[in-house]
């Protein structure tokens, strides 16, 4: 098995996320991660889902989102996509952690969002290794609550996977 | 008209009109003439429309029959069929039928009344997501809380349920978004950029396959339903002229090639002819159309057919490689493809000298399907099924349609009747739902009216539907019921029989007569006339021809024939479950004699 990143267009309707979601549980693939949002076109959402998975279930997973009618387009994006996660991190602190844990934060150019005097929370954009990273140097001083985003990955260079997406529009319509 | 007449003034501008009336409106528009369904609280504003237009609307006795009944009239027809249900318990009731049209892509539309939208998500009355319950079981759904959506979902909906692969769609409509005034405009397109159904095959996967066929020794054409969809039976036929290569038709595929002709080796699959098993086993290349390589054909699926390449046609790319790998995928309409193949395989032969040679291979198929015919043993006492459904098909010819339900009669019926024309033959396939059969023969009449239906239902399977027969009396839809009487739940029975050491574990149905033990409980023949339909009863083959006469001269009124059939009589050849193809057998610990040699 292999992780693979599946950058996926879907119409910005009600229910379409849930019918991505549910057609992975039911044809037993297991999400990794998964993160959606608006992108650059209004009637259209970003899905970046990480799954798991062989090549021939791969492929079966992306001809079944395929063939749901709000799903625009499937793009796999390959290891030199810009991919990152967001992360805050609740570490536990006294006087004398206290300055250890901001170097951490400075080390991983992170930064500290919110502070008390028992606690700071920080923090972190990355991809999972950096974040890892920075977890197993904070995790002697205490954790004591984390919250982690869905990854979001980019390719690079100028080509865009939404553009084509929204000359198909006008294009597919079907006269009745 | 009332509509400008309320608008005197502003004649340009639509009419004001109720999101209700706006959705008869589109199903008038969408072409819709017939709806099977039943009235409750939250689709009630539809029925005020619907009672004075164009459409028809037939009042089934239960939600599951008024699915059941759409998909039998799209079956025969090859148009959407429309079921129509309320909120809550009304649209659950909806849920089998659905599945059953997902399995076998059939088109339908379902609509239901939903709780006014304010009220969704507050466990109302009559309340449940129906959008979220069928969600893996649609093609596609819709909740509509905005009237002025209605015309556009409406117009979606049948155009998803028909193109591509067809199958069912749900529109669910909040009880406010019918009462509120809206405006009615049919779309003259549609937008909708995530559904683009491939129909054209790739000409360079069409030459590729054409040159597997070329180069093949033991070919065959593996047939699936798919083929009927696409109304591709001539297309198909010309390419068994030309290439006189065997035909195999998988249960949703009978009748897509004529039985009569002398390359048709059977239906493949558990309960196949050892002709077509065996082709598929020992055959080179298979050249599949329009099937789905489903378990039940398979078997056990590493050991399916070791030696073949495969070409894979089908609308539904999804399908290609998901069960078995495809050396050649194809992705289109089956009646798109196979004339692109037959003109490639032309152009083939004439410019490269390729043709189609398999003579020695196709001689030795014939020679298993003449050894190996499906036949059945006479019983010692009383009446063989199969013999009944024989009769029934020798008496009503291919003209008439055949509906089975699921179990031992639905294999019988796939065997015996004589199926020689595409949509003569429903079922229901992938999901094998029980109760299938005498709603889906009364949409079929529907469709079909001229047609003489054949509702061929097993006594456990008629106990879960019948109550369509009081809706067949009242309408005016005359079907035929044969009920093949064994007093048991036989396809169960059956491996109670063969793989539970005769424990009759909850089969006993006590529908047979007092000679075996049973109850007779119900009396078929009471509860047909209870029904306003006619009861008769056919107990031996002395009394079958007489019988079936009589129940084909009855076309004023639905008829019921009670054939009380022998219990023990079994479904053969058979392919135990999840073993492999090589191991069918014709009857109980006997195998048929593969001839040895490999072309």
């Amino acid at each position: 098995m292999s992780r693979h990143v599946l950058s996926v267009l879907v119409e910005n309707t009600p229910g379409a996320l849930a019918r991505v979601s549910s057609l992975f549980m039911r044809r037993g693939f297991n999400i990794e991660s998964l993160a959606v949002g608006p992108t650059e076109i209004p009637e259209v959402s970003r899905m970046t889902i990480v799954v798991n998975l062989d090549e021939l279930p791969l492929e079966q997973v992306t001809k079944q989102l395929n063939k749901l009618v709000n799903v625009l387009k499937i793009v796999e994006l390959d290891d030199t996509a810009v991919q990152r996660e967001l992360m805050m991190i609740k570490v536990k602190i006294d006087a004398q952690t206290r300055g250890q844990v901001l170097e951490t934060v400075q080390l991983f150019r992170a930064k500290v969002v919110d502070v008390a005097t028992d606690a700071i929370t920080i923090e972190a954009t990355g991809d999972s290794g950096k974040l890892n990273a920075m977890l197993a140097v904070l995790e002697p001083f205490g954790i004591r609550e984390i919250v982690q985003s869905g990854r979001v990955a980019i390719g690079r260079g100028s080509r865009s996977i939404t553009d084509r997406t929204l000359r198909a529009v006008p294009g597919s319509s079907v006269a009745v | 008209m009332t509509e400008s007449l309320a608008n005197p003034v502003v004649a340009d501008e639509p009419a004001q009109i109720t999101g209700a009336q706006s959705l008869v409106r589109a199903l008038e528009h969408a072409g819709v003439d017939v709806i099977f369904g039943i009235p409750g609280g939250a689709i009630l504003p539809a029925y005020d429309p619907l009672f004075d237009s164009s459409i028809r609307h037939i009042l089934v006795r239960h939600e599951q029959g008024a699915g059941h009944a759409a998909q039998g009239y799209a079956m025969v027809t090859g148009r959407v069929g429309v079921c129509m249900a309320t909120s809550g318990p009304g649209a659950t009731n909806l849920v089998t039928a659905i599945a059953d049209a997902h399995m076998d892509s059939v088109p339908i539309v379902a609509i239901t009344g939903q709780v006014p939208s304010g009220a969704i998500g507050t466990d109302a009355f009559q309340e449940a997501d129906i959008r979220g319950i069928t969600m893996p079981i649609t093609k596609h759904s819709y909740l509509v809380t905005n009237p002025d959506e209605i015309p556009r979902v409406i117009a979606e909906a049948f155009h998803i349920a028909s193109t591509g692969r067809p199958g069912p769609v749900l529109v669910d409509i909040a009880k406010d978004a019918m009462q509120k005034m809206t405006t009615f405009q049919w779309p003259h397109e549609l937008a909708l950029p995530g559904y683009r159904p491939t129909t054209r095959p790739h000409g360079k996967q069409v030459r590729e396959a054409a040159k597997l066929i070329a180069e093949a020794k033991r070919p065959v054409l593996y047939v699936g339903g798919g083929v009927i969809k696409a109304e591709a039976a001539s297309e198909l036929a010309a390419l068994v002229a030309l290439t006189r290569i065997p035909v195999v038709t998988t249960l949703m595929a009978r009748g897509a090639f004529p039985d009569s002709h002398e390359l048709h080796l059977g239906m493949p699959g558990m309960h196949g002819s050892v002709a077509a098993v065996g082709a598929l086993q020992k055959s080179d290349l298979l050249i599949t159309l329009g099937a789905r390589f489903d378990d039940r054909v398979t078997g056990h699926l590493p050991s399916f057919a070791p030696d073949a390449k495969v070409i894979h046609a089908d609308i539904d790319p999804a399908e290609i490689s998901k069960n078995r790998h495809a050396d050649v995928p194809i992705v289109g309409d089956c009646k798109e493809v196979i004339a692109e193949l037959v003109l490639m395989l032309h152009k083939q032969a004439d410019e490269d000298g390729l043709v189609v040679e398999c003579d020695a291979w196709r001689a030795q198929m014939l020679a298993l399907k003449a050894k190996y015919p499906v036949a059945y043993d006479k019983p010692e006492a009383g009446l063989a099924p199969q013999k009944v459904i024989e009769r029934i098909s020798d008496f009503s010819g291919p003209e008439a349609t055949y509906v089975a339900g699921v179990g031992q009669h639905q294999m019988w019926a796939a065997h015996y009747v004589d199926f020689e024309r595409p949509r003569q033959w429903l079922n229901s396939g992938g999901a094998g739902t029980m109760g299938y059969c005498v709603p889906a023969a009364m949409g079929a009449k529907v469709g079909t009216p001229d047609a003489v239906v054949w509702a061929i239902d097993g006594d456990g399977c008629f106990q879960m539907t019948n109550q369509e027969l009081a809706t067949c009396a009242i309408e005016g839809i005359p079907i035929k019921v044969a009920i093949i009487n064994n007093s048991s739940l036989g396809m169960v029975r059956q491996w109670q029989t063969l793989f539970y050491d005769s424990r009759y574990s909850n089969t006993d149905l006590n529908t047979g007569s007092e000679e075996i033990g049973a109850l007779r409980i119900p009396d078929f023949v009471k509860l047909a006339e209870a029904m306003g339909c006619v009861g008769l009863r056919c107990e031996t083959e002395a009394d079958l021809d007489a019988t079936i006469e009589k129940a084909m001269a009855i076309n004023d009124r639905p008829v019921v024939v009670d054939f009380v059939v022998e219990r023990d009589a079994m479904v053969w050849p058979m392919v135990a479950a999840g073993t492999s193809n090589d191991d069918i057998k014709v009857a109980r610990d006997l195998a048929p004699e593969w001839d040895e040699e490999v072309l």
